[in-house]
C-alpha cells in the first residue's frame, strides 16, 4: 500500500471486524431474530466504544475515531449486524457539535457521554409563536435566581419534546439590549414542576412536534453554554450543523473500490420503477412523456445534487476556498424531496389517497403520509425563503 | 476521480485565464464582429494557442499531442466561455479531430494531427441534415465507384465548416434516415468537385457551413473507419463533444452571473442598490445553485470520459442538460436584471446570452438529453 493513512486503516479495519464478531451477539447478525437480551447487551458494548458518535474525543465518550475511520465503521457495521444503536440527532448532530466548540470542559464531561449512550434525549427550544424566522426576537425569559436561572415562555413546533428528557433553549437575558445580544444558550432538564409539553398534530396525522410551557422552570447556572448574552453565536452555528445533517451532506458511504465488484449495474431510477405497476408497463420507455420528462429531470437532479455535495467535501479537504454554504443543501435537499414527494403522489394515482384502513396497501399509505411530511422540509431548520436569504447575504455579497 | 481540479489543471486555468484577458478578451470577438472578419477568430491567435498546446490537448505525443484528457481540455474551454473566445476547439479538435483520433488509420492520423496540433490544420465535421439534432438522420448518400466512393446530400450547421481545411463528411452507406447502422466517415478535401460550401452568420458571431454535395468523386482511402460503422465512432465523439461544450457553457454562465451579481452591487435604484431587493435577491440565489449543479455535473462527465467508465453517456447527457438549462436562466436572467441597459448592443450580457442559446441547440439542447438520460436509466 502506497501511504501509511491506507495502511493505518486497512490495521483499523482488521482490528474492527475482530472486535465486531467478538462483539456482535448472534441473533443480532443479519437474517436472526434479535432478543431483547441481545439487542440491550450488544448497545452496551456498541456505546461503551462510544460508535454512535465517532468522530467525537473518547475523553468525551465518543470513539475517537478519524473520518476515515469512521467511514470504515458505516461499512462494516452492516455486514455484520441487522441492527445498531443510533443516537438522537439532535444530541450527535446539533447539540454535541457545539458543546464540543463552545462547552466547557465540566459541560463537555456531563453532557457528551450521555448522548452517546443514549441515556438523554434532546430537543430544540429555538422557535416560540411570535418568533420563527426572526428566531432573534424570541422572548423566553431567563433570570438569574442564585445558582440558578428561572426560565418562564413558551416554544412551540419543538419536535420530539414529548420524548425528549433535556431541552437546550434559546432564552433572552438581556431584554434591553438589541435582539441579537440578549440571548444565552441553556441546558435543562424537562422533567420538574412547571413543564407543560402539548404535542400537536400535524397534517400528516403524526404528533411529532409539540408546544412547550415554561413556568418558573429551573435551569441551573452551570448549564448556561458560553457567554451570558453571547448566545446567538452558538445557535447559528447550531443551525448550520443542522442545515447540513437535513440536506445529508455529511455523512455519505464511501464509495471505496473494495465495496464494488465487477462491473456497475446498469443504471435504474427507483422513482420510474416505483411507478411501472402504476401504470401498468413493466419495462421499456414510460408512456406518458411528461411523466417521464419529470422523472428524469428528478433523476438528474438528484445526481448533480450528489455530486456538488462530494464537490465540496473535496474542496473542504483540499483548502480550496470554503464551498458553498450549508444553506444551499439545505435548501436543494428540501425543495428535492419535495419534488420526489409529489412525482410519487402523481404516478401512484387514487391508490395514494387512502388515509387508513385495508382498502390500502400499508407501503401507499406510508408514502402518502411522507408526501404530507415532505411539505414541512422547506420549513424548519429554517424556510427555504430564509435559506435564500442567506445565500444572497453570505455567499453573494447582496446588500441588505 | 476527484472534483477538484489537479495542481497541472490549476496550471492550465491560469495559464488559460491570463491568456485570453490579454489575447482574446470580449473586445476581441467584438472587434471580429464589427470587421466582419470573413473567419470569425484570428489565426494567429490560435497558433499561440497551439504554441500552448491547446489544441493538442487530448491527442497522443505521437501526434504532436499533448496526451492529456478531457478534464484539462475541459478547463480550457471552460475558460474561453468566460470571454466568449470564438476558437475552433468543438469543430476541429473535439468533432472532427476527434472522428480522426478514434477512426483514422495510422497514416491518416500522421497526416492529419501534428497539423491541426500545430494549429495549421482545421477541420470541421459535417454531419447535421435538420434543424434539430438527432444524429442518425442522415440521407446523405455514398455510392460505392470502382474504386472509391461518390457522395451527394446537404449538410447544416457544419462549425467552422466555412474555413476547414478538411471535411469529415458523414453519410449513409446503408440502411434508411433515423438508422444508428449503416453510416460511414469520409475525409473530403472542401475543394472537390461537386461540393460547395455557402458561409452563415450565426446568432453568437461565429459562422457554420451549408455544405452542398453533388457527386463528389473520393478513393478509398478517404474512409475513416469502417464502412457502415460510423456510429460506433461518433458516439464517443458526440460525447467529448457534448462534454467540452459543457464545460464552455459553465464558463460563460460563471462569467455572466459574477456581472450580474456585480451590477446588482452597483446599480441604484429608489435610494438603494437594487441587489437590496429581495425579489432579486432570491433569483440571484438560485441563480447560483443552479450554476453549482452544473459546475459539478461537468467536472464528472468529463473525468467519467477520461477513464472511459461504464455508463458515462449518462453523467454527460446530464451534464448538457444541467447546462443548457442553467445557461438559459443566468442570461436570460441577467438580462432581465440589467434592465433597459440589457437590451443594448454596447452592453456585454446580450452576447452571453447568444452565446448560450447557440450553445444550448448545439448537440441536443436539455430536452434532448433529458430523453436520453431516460433511456440510458432504463425508463
Ligand atoms: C416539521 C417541523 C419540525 C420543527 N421542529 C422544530 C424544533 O424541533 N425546534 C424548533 O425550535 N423549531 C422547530 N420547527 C420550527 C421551524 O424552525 C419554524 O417553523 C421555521 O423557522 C419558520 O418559522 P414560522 O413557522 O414562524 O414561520 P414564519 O417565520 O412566520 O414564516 C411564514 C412564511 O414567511 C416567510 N418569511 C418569513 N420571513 C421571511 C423573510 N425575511 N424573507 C422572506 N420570506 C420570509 C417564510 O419563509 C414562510 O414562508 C419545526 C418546524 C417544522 C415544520
Amino acid at each position: 500500500m502506497k501511504d501509511p493513512g491506507a495502511a493505518s486503516i486497512e490495521a483499523f479495519r482488521s482490528e474492527l471486524v475482530e472486535w465486531l464478531r467478538v462483539s456482535c451477539p448472534a441473533s443480532l447478525r443479519p437474517g436472526a431474530k434479535p432478543t431483547e437480551e441481545d439487542r440491550a447487551a450488544w448497545q452496551q458494548a456498541f456505546c461503551a466504544r462510544g460508535f454512535t458518535t465517532p468522530t467525537w474525543p473518547s475523553e468525551y465518550g465518543g470513539g475517537g475515531l478519524s473520518k476515515a475511520e469512521a467511514r470504515v465503521l458505516a461499512e462494516e457495521i452492516p455486514r455484520v449486524a441487522s441492527w445498531f444503536p443510533v443516537a438522537s440527532f439532535f444530541g450527535t448532530s446539533m447539540l454535541g457539535p457545539v458543546l464540543l466548540e463552545f462547552g466547557n470542559e465540566e459541560q463537555k464531561k456531563e453532557h457528551l457521554p450521555k448522548i452517546t449512550r443514549c441515556e438523554i434525549q434532546w430537543c430544540q427550544g429555538y422557535s416560540e409563536p411570535g418568533a420563527g424566522s426572526d428566531l432573534a426576537s424570541l422572548q423566553t425569559r431567563a433570570v438569574r435566581d442564585g445558582d440558578h436561572y428561572l426560565i418562564n415562555g413558551s416554544k412551540i413546533w419543538t419536535t420530539g419534546a414529548n420524548q425528549a428528557d433535556w431541552i437546550f433553549c434559546l432564552t433572552r437575558t438581556d431584554p434591553s439590549a438589541p435582539k441579537h445580544d440578549g440571548i444565552s444558550f441553556i441546558l435543562f432538564d424537562l422533567h420538574q414542576p412547571g413543564v407543560t409539553i402539548s404535542p400537536i398534530e400535524l397534517i400528516s396525522g403524526a404528533s411529532e412536534f409539540c408546544q412547550v410551557f415554561f413556568e418558573d422552570v429551573k435551569a441551573e447556572a452551570r448549564n448556561l453554554v458560553g457567554e451570558l448574552n453571547g448566545g446567538w453565536t452558538i445557535a447559528k452555528r447550531l443551525l448550520e450543523h443542522e442545515r447540513a445533517m437535513l440536506s445529508g451532506g455529511t455523512g455519505r458511504p464511501s464509495d471505496s473500490p473494495r465495496a464494488r465488484k465487477g462491473p456497475p449495474p446498469a443504471p435504474k431510477s427507483a422513482l420510474a420503477e416505483s411507478a411501472r405497476p402504476h401504470l401498468g408497463e413493466a419495462e421499456g420507455e414510460l408512456a406518458d412523456p411528461v411523466l417521464r420528462h419529470r422523472i428524469a429531470q428528478w433523476e438528474m437532479d438528484a445526481l448533480c445534487f450528489g455530486l456538488t455535495l462530494r464537490r465540496s467535501g473535496e474542496q473542504a479537504r483540499a483548502g480550496q476556498g470554503p464551498g458553498p454554504a450549508t444553506s444551499m443543501f439545505k435548501l436543494y435537499a428540501s425543495e428535492m424531496n419535495k419534488r420526489r414527494s409529489e412525482l410519487l403522489m402523481s404516478v401512484r394515482g387514487a391508490a395514494g389517497l387512502g388515509w387508513s384502513g385495508d382498502d390500502f396497501e400499508p407501503l401507499d399509505l406510508m408514502e402518502t403520509r411522507g408526501w404530507l411530511r415532505s411539505k414541512g422540509n422547506s420549513i424548519e431548520g429554517g424556510t427555504s425563503e430564509v435559506q435564500l436569504n442567506v445565500i444572497a447575504k453570505r455567499v453573494l455579497g447582496l446588500p441588505d | 476521480m476527484s472534483l477538484v481540479l489537479t495542481e497541472e489543471q490549476e496550471l492550465i486555468q491560469q495559464a488559460a485565464a491570463e491568456f485570453l484577458k490579454e489575447r482574446a478578451p470580449i473586445a476581441h470577438l467584438r472587434a471580429l464582429r464589427d470587421e466582419e472578419d470573413p473567419t470569425g477568430f484570428s489565426r494567429a491567435i490560435w497558433k499561440e494557442m497551439a504554441e500552448l498546446g491547446w489544441p493538442g490537448i487530448p491527442f497522443a505525443e505521437d501526434h504532436g499531442g499533448a496526451g492529456l484528457g478531457m478534464a484539462e481540455l475541459g478547463v480550457v474551454l471552460e475558460e474561453c466561455g468566460r470571454t466568449l473566445a470564438p476558437y475552433p476547439f468543438l469543430s476541429t479538435v473535439v468533432l472532427a479531430g476527434g472522428a480522426v483520433a478514434r477512426g483514422g488509420s495510422d497514416a491518416q492520423k500522421r497526416e492529419i494531427l501534428p497539423g491541426l496540433c500545430r494549429g495549421e490544420t482545421l477541420l470541421a465535421l459535417a454531419f447535421q441534415e435538420t434543424g434539430r439534432f438527432d444524429p442518425w438522420v442522415i440521407d446523405s448518400k455514398a455510392e460505392k465507384t470502382g474504386d472509391g466512393f461518390c457522395l451527394s446530400g446537404r449538410k447544416t450547421f457544419v462549425l467552422e465548416g466555412h474555413v476547414a481545411d478538411r471535411l469529415v463528411v458523414v453519410a449513409r452507406t446503408s440502411g434508411a434516415s433515423g438508422e444508428r447502422e449503416g453510416l460511414t466517415l469520409f475525409l473530403v478535401d472542401p475543394a472537390t468537385d461537386g461540393c460547395e460550401l455557402t458561409r452563415s452568420a450565426l446568432i453568437d458571431s461565429r459562422y457554420a457551413a451549408r455544405v452542398s454535395l453533388s457527386e463528389v468523386v473520393v478513393g478509398r482511402d478517404a474512409v475513416l473507419g469502417e464502412v457502415d460503422r460510423g456510429a460506433e465512432i461518433l458516439d464517443p465523439v458526440f460525447d467529448r463533444a457534448t462534454a467540452a461544450l459543457s464545460a464552455e457553457m459553465v464558463g460563460l454562465a460563471s462569467e455572466a452571473f459574477e456581472r450580474t451579481i456585480a451590477y446588482l452591487k452597483d446599480r441604484e435604484q429608489f435610494g438603494v442598490r437594487i441587489g437590496s431587493f429581495q425579489a432579486l435577491k432570491h433569483r440571484a440565489a438560485e441563480m447560483f445553485c443552479e450554476l453549482q449543479l452544473a459546475q459539478a455535473a461537468v467536472l464528472d462527465a468529463l473525468r467519467a470520459l477520461d477513464e472511459d467508465r461504464p455508463h458515462a453517456a449518462r453523467i454527460v447527457s446530464a451534464a448538457k442538460a444541467r447546462c443548457s438549462d442553467a445557461a438559459s436562466l443566468i442570461t436570460c436572467e441577467g438580462l432581465q436584471m440589467h434592465g433597459g441597459i440589457g437590451m443594448t448592443d454596447e452592453e456585454d450580457i446580450g452576447l452571453f446570452l447568444k452565446r448560450a442559446k447557440a450553445a444550448e441547440l448545439t448537440l441536443g439542447d436539455a430536452a434532448y438529453h433529458r430523453d436520453r438520460f431516460a433511456r440510458l436509466t432504463g425508463f
